[in-house]
């Protein structure tokens, strides 16, 4: 790759099957720009996805990149980066993915603070499996398998991540292209785990979490007083169940990356073509 | 062969038995004595009774026997729970003075020697001791070296002090006097040494080793008996060669993470049992679909769900097979005795990587938990040889391109087997996934793509047929009429079995198979027989079901996976070329 990346080199030229005016084509174009605005390049970029409508995203993208199981996007991810620390690691993933079957990941990977970027394509609902409820449809949200909504309360996703000790948590919205894309950009280059919840509205089967829903409730962090370094402020913020926001609501800067925590920099790709030196040195441990 | 020697230390869980029992065998290993050990954790009733054995001989033991000559009983459980093993001759050691032990009986004609573990322990320095009072007795007993005995005791404490090693070894003279004193040398026995230097280890530990010495360094793992010793053997010892282990949050988890490293060109792995395997067979077909790299030790306990935990059984055969949904080809290897795990471990990433596929690395509990001696040079490291198959670079990076310039990570080969580009090469940047793929590994649902792919990847398994060696290892007799083919840890017990029957004029072929996928063609030999006896430990015969099979008459086959159903006509079609070929030969 040569050194002038543009932000196409991250396209495939795999036509996307998202259904025309869906958020995901927003989502990723942001997150192209933020890689390539970054200084990375695909040869050094890993893209991991999950499964749903935001899973295809590692088709429509070029780098080195995983498609997975439904719901394993962030253990992969971390497999990656941990034995790659030279690469630049994003995974993207639905609520579905992130929140109902990989919820009990994201808590940990959370956790573990490893040096990487969580992109959740946040449509709140089950679009490719034709419209059902998902665990961020609001309670009295209608759908083909909740016709009298879901009747319980949505996970909030910020929430979950704040109580695991997150050190950077972010939301943004497809159609704010610019502001999306340096969401996505500072998570990229936050020190440790950058997790960004991405609204990115379903045109086909969701008529209330919409564009315009979006545009008119959205308070954009930024324009407030919010102190992202603030963590009971940015507590205030994600309980509150009333407010729909986007922008960084937490960073912690004293962040310490997994790697750095356990001392890890190897390229664990790289081995000689034996049993390493000093190898007998375990024999000798079982005299 | 020289006489073996059959020894254990045995009383509640929590009363030191398995680092007595450590100690003692190190101690025998140290003296240039062959040592095979084994557990019994038993938890079947109440009570936490638990007992370390060592069985040791001048010659090589590989195996467990019903027999037991000296017996250090910290409980009346102790005796009870060995009475079927003990004999006239046997010893059995006990602190007659412990509240417990006041009103044991020695049963039959055996000899009970009552030496004050915990007074003459708290003489030497602290009752915590009594384990090792006992040990001196023992070598009293048997007439081992106790100055044995101080280099193992030495290794177990040496970093807590010398002082702590020198309380030892005074407990340890207090005992072994004491039995001079009041016993005489009345026992029948008498442990000779050599100048032979061995090491002692496990099956778990010798896959840890393995692992290292293959280049592994990324393993995740989450705790489970019988596999949790290979993920604390490599921690702390695989970062010293570059590696890490991450305790996951679940087995779902950790084959993802593995998954992930394997991704990014590290060789990675993770170790657990049947539980685990189960939930790990979610991302098992994707593993093998995206074509990467991955070892998945199994060490088996008995199932099915939370089964006996600490007990053997080869259940998983058909689960390691077959399991997933869908059809894609894995290799399962099952290393016979504790040096192959080690060199099975090895040979495990080799074929992941030069195959581009998922192996299963099964051991079971009886290899995971048993120690055993070998000597240093059975684990040659110059002997590592490390085959990471068809890496591209950035110079030929371009030869496996598409006109476009897209990367075929999945490109149709001859052999089946196609390039791989570690991230970060140059140009090489590619998308895999569980999705049916083209040769750039992009999602198609076109059908000839869908069944070139599918033969592409079941090609692999005929060229590994071809290239690589699948021998089984045999034993005793190779014109006998009678042929035992086993598989996994049997292969020590049916070895020493030969002597026993060679002994009333009995001869066996034995054939131990580590490879059960792809495995090797045993029809000859089958044929050959005239009686044929598969030996494992389950149930329903897995691998003689697999033998069997492989020694039927074919049917003819008739095989469809582009997607797309049966039609009537191409059946009829299909039916009647085959009648056609058949009345043709």
């Amino acid at each position: 790759m040569s050194s002038e990346i543009r932000f196409t080199d991250f396209k495939s030229d795999k036509q996307p099957t998202w259904c025309p005016g869906c958020g995901d084509f927003g989502t990723m174009n942001g997150m192209m720009k933020a890689l390539a605005e970054t200084g990375n390049d695909p040869d050094n970029t890993f893209v991991v996805a999950g499964i749903g409508c935001s899973g295809k995203i590692g088709t429509y993208m070029h780098s080195y990149a995983l498609h997975g199981v439904h719901g394993r996007a962030l253990p992969v991810g971390t497999g990656v980066k941990l034995a790659r620390p030279d690469i630049e690691v994003m995974v993207a993933g639905g609520d579905g993915d992130g929140y109902s079957i990989g919820a009990g990941h994201f808590v940990h990977a959370v956790r573990r603070n490893v040096d990487m970027t969580y992109v959740v394509m946040d449509n709140r609902i089950y679009g490719l499996t034709k419209g059902q409820a998902s665990p961020t449809s609001r309670d009295d949200f209608e759908t083909s398998t909740t016709p009298e909504g879901p009747k319980q309360p949505p996970v909030n996703p910020h929430a979950l991540a704040l109580a695991s000790g997150a050190t950077f948590i972010a939301q943004s919205f497809s159609s704010d292209a610019l502001r999306h894309q340096e969401i996505v950009q500072r998570a990229i280059e936050h020190d440790g785990f950058g997790f960004v919840n991405v609204y990115s509205p379903c045109v086909t089967f969701n008529d209330v979490d919409t564009y315009d829903y979006f545009r008119d409730s959205l308070v954009d962090l930024e324009e407030t007083d919010h102190d992202p370094t603030d963590r009971d402020a940015a507590k205030d913020v994600i309980l509150d169940s009333e407010k729909e926001y986007q922008g960084v609501v937490y960073q912690d800067e004293s962040s310490v990356p997994y790697t750095e925590q356990h001392g890890m920099d190897a390229d664990m790709s790289d081995i000689p073509a034996g049993a390493p030196e000093n190898a007998t040195d375990l024999v000798r441990e079982f005299y | 062969m020289a006489a073996d020697f059959n020894w254990a230390v045995g009383g509640e869980a929590g009363d030191g038995i398995d680092s007595t029992g450590k100690i003692f065998a190190q101690a025998l290993s140290r003296s240039g004595r062959h040592v095979f050990t084994s557990k019994d954790f038993a938890s079947r009733i109440r009570g936490g009774y638990t007992a370390y054995k060592v069985r040791t001989s001048v010659d090589k033991v590989q195996s467990v026997v019903d027999r037991l000559d000296v017996l250090i009983a910290l409980t009346p459980r102790t005796i009870d729970e060995n009475l079927d093993e003990l004999h006239d001759e046997s010893v059995v050691i006990y602190d007659g003075e412990r509240t417990t032990m006041q009103n044991v009986e020695i049963p039959g004609e055996m000899t009970g020697v009552d030496v004050p573990l915990k007074r003459l322990a708290e003489d030497a320095g602290g009752a915590i001791m009594r384990n090792v009072v006992a040990l001196g007795a023992a070598c009293a007993v048997a007439d081992f070296p106790i100055e044995n005995l101080d280099s193992a005791l030495e290794k177990r404490f040496g970093d807590k002090g010398q002082k702590l090693v020198d309380n030892n070894k005074e407990a340890a003279r207090a005992g072994r006097a004491y039995v001079d004193e009041e016993y005489d040398h009345e026992f029948p026995y008498e442990l000779e040494t050599t100048d032979e230097d061995y090491v002692l280890l496990n099956g778990d530990e010798a896959i840890g080793m393995g692992a290292i010495a293959a280049g592994c360094r990324f393993y995740a793992g989450y705790p489970i008996t019988p596999a949790t010793d290979v993920m604390t053997y490599l921690t702390g010892r695989i970062e010293q060669y570059g590696g890490h282990v991450v305790q996951a949050e679940d087995e779902l988890s950790a084959v993802n993470m593995a998954l992930g490293a394997a991704r990014g060109g590290a060789r990675a792995m993770t170790a657990t049992s049947g539980p685990g395997i189960d939930l790990m067979t979610e991302t098992f077909g994707l593993v093998a679909t995206s074509e990467t790299p991955l070892v998945i030790c199994n060490v088996m306990r008995s199932g099915p769900s939370t089964g006996m935990p600490t007990k053997q059984e080869q259940g998983d055969l058909n689960h390691m097979l077959y399991g997933g949904h869908g059809e894609v080809p894995r290799f399962v290897l099952a290393p016979t005795t504790i040096d192959e795990c080690f060199w099975k471990t090895v040979e495990a990433f080799n074929l992941a990587e030069k195959y581009q596929l998922p192996v299963y690395l099964t051991a079971d509990l009886s290899l995971a938990v048993t120690e055993q001696t070998f000597s240093p040079e059975t684990f040659d490291m110059d002997a590592v040889a490390i085959d990471r198959g068809f890496v591209v670079d950035e110079s030929t990076v371009s030869d496996h391109q598409t006109e476009s310039g897209g990367f075929k990570p999945h490109a149709l080969t001859d052999d089946g087997i196609s390039p791989r580009a570690l991230p970060g090469t140059a140009d090489g940047a590619h998308m895999s996934t569980g999705l049916e793929h083209d040769e750039q590994g992009r999602r198609t649902e076109d059908t000839d793509m869908r069944v070139e792919q599918v033969d592409k990847r079941n090609r692999k398994v005929e060229t590994a047929e071809t290239r690589e060696d699948w021998s089984p290892r045999e034993f005793g007799d190779p014109d006998a009429d009678t042929l035992v083919i086993t598989w996994g840890s049997n292969e020590g017990a049916l070895v020493e079995a030969l002597d026993i029957l060679g002994e009333s004029g009995i001869d066996v072929r034995v054939m131990a198979v580590p490879y059960v996928f792809p495995r090797p063609d045993l029809s000859a030999a089958i044929e050959a027989a005239e009686t044929v006896l598969v030996v494992e430990c389950n149930e329903t015969g897995q691998f003689a079901n697999l033998i069997e099979r492989d020694a039927l008459t074919r049917v003819e086959r008739v095989n469809k996976y582009t997607g797309v159903r049966f039609k009537a006509d191409e059946l009829a079609a299909e039916i009647r070329s085959t009648l056609t070929g058949a009345v043709e030969a």
